[in-house]
């Protein structure tokens, strides 16, 4: 090897320098002379290393600033203010014992899963409010849930530190827990799941600070993805269309943009104050938005790189747990802490209407299939329909 | 090994970040007129937004039949 960078990596791997720790401790006229200049070339070329990340973030940040030639609300300043909106609670679905963590909608645009601090897990029918299944979880606080693209299956887990996929039985009496299966297993809480365009695989997101793939049937790890410098705490897939990429929130303050099938970081946005709780995707998969403890929403587009919007008012202190948009895009659905929800116009960036209605905390929130309505969970052990 | 670790998450970080300053973007105003645009093309089909009327949305006060 010639370069420094190079020679630096040669000394490093364990079969060219086995015993470091210990010559270094007992070093001080260096028995062969060439390791005590290695060491200094060692480091010599962190010094580089770390210059040239300096150098790299300071271009990332000139490169992203040039392209920054105007915001988002004033391009569209032009289009057509929107009118008032009325949304009302339409069902309100209670059965939970606790806190309801998280929710996902069946692609039937009218089944719902639903999880809660309690362990319980429930479909349920939107339209009739019934209850069609329900599962107790051998732990409390199942944080994430999802329902299969086919509708045949739900996917769950939290502080097991698991998610595993129950497939749903058309006999209401079957033990669901019976047929469960174990499909990952990380090494700290699992924070969001969601299936692929398949019942295949599944995407998970963990307090562990990775994201990882699994394959259903085999339970086999996919890819893993490391990047985050803390917990991962949300997640969500691209549309379809856009290829096989997902974005990933946490508590590092970071939104990072994945290669599904290389396990590559290919973007990453850190503008957020605190927490990112949620991250979704804008239908066209050309931009997502963000929710975070720092009581804001943001819009990152990712063609061109940074943020382009932040969804806030100077009344609105409490964090954002949930985020979701309007079939079209138009409108930006917001849980917060206050127990409310935000509705905002995401190409002006004011906010078009407040609900009122939970009474506690708003943890989760989607959007349903057809668009048709939102759902919210909440910590006041309800789930709620509007539209 | 501290030195040598240390070494090797540089490498990565450094790398990546290379990585993301060689990544081909567009200006805000260009990417902005599309997400305007792709907003205004769907307008029309998204019901949150144009409030569908009763009967079209389960969801509202009408009764709803449903044939199973």
């Amino acid at each position: 090897p010639t370069d420094q960078t190079s020679i630096a990596l040669f000394l490093c791997h364990p079969l060219h320098w086995p015993s470091l720790p210990a010559q270094r401790k007992y070093m001080r006229s260096p028995p062969i002379p060439e390791m005590a200049t290695q060491e200094v070339q060692l480091n010599e070329t962190l010094a580089h290393l770390k210059t040239e990340s300096e150098t790299l973030k300071t271009k990332l940040e000139e490169e992203r600033a040039k392209l920054h030639d105007v915001e988002l609300h004033q391009v569209a300043e032009k289009v057509e203010a929107l009118g008032q909106f009325v949304m009302k609670t339409r069902r309100t679905l209670k059965g939970h014992g606790n806190k309801v963590l998280c929710m996902d909608w069946c692609k039937d645009k009218r089944r719902i899963v639903s999880s809660s601090q309690d362990g319980k897990v429930i479909v349920w029918d939107a339209f009739t409010t019934n209850k069609e299944h329900a599962v107790t979880m051998p732990c409390t606080w199942v944080m994430a849930c999802a329902y299969a693209p086919s509708g045949c299956a739900v996917a769950c887990g939290g502080l097991d530190n698991k998610c595993s996929v129950y497939p749903l039985s058309l006999d209401k009496n079957e033990n669901l827990a019976a047929k469960k299966k174990s499909v990952a297993m990380h090494t700290n809480y699992l924070s969001a799941c969601s299936f692929t365009n398949s019942d295949m695989q599944i995407l998970t997101s963990s307090g562990d600070g990775t994201c990882a793939l699994w394959d259903v049937e085999s339970g086999q790890l996919l890819q893993s993805f490391h990047g985050h410098a803390a917990d991962v705490l949300c997640l969500d897939l691209a549309p379809s269309e856009t290829g096989n990429t997902f974005v990933s929130g946490g508590c590092d303050k970071k939104a990072n943009v994945w290669d599904m099938r290389s396990g590559q970081c290919i973007q990453s946005f850190e503008t957020h104050e605190s927490d990112i709780n949620s991250v979704r995707y804008y239908p066209s998969g050309d931009a997502f938005a963000s929710g975070s403890d720092d009581a804001t929403c943001r819009l990152y587009d990712l063609r061109a790189d940074r943020e382009v919007a932040i969804y806030s008012k100077e009344s609105i202190i409490f964090g954002v747990s949930s985020v979701d948009f309007s079939l079209s895009g138009r409108l930006l659905f917001g849980g917060y802490n206050d127990y409310t929800i935000n509705v905002w116009d995401v190409l002006k960036g004011t906010r078009v209407s407040i609900l009122f209605g939970h009474e506690n905390r708003v943890s989760t929130l989607r959007v349903s299939p057809d668009g048709t309505a939102f759902c919210t969970g909440s910590w006041d052990h309800t789930l709620r329909i509007w539209a | 090994m501290s030195s040598s670790s240390n070494l090797t998450t540089m490498k990565k970080a450094v790398q990546q970040l290379r990585f993301e300053a060689s990544i081909n973007r567009v200006k805000v105003s260009q990417a902005a007129v599309d997400l305007q645009q792709f907003c205004l093309q769907n307008a029309l089909q998204d019901p949150l937004l144009t409030g569908v009327s009763s009967s079209t949305n389960p969801f509202r006060p009408q009764k709803v039949c449903s044939f199973l």
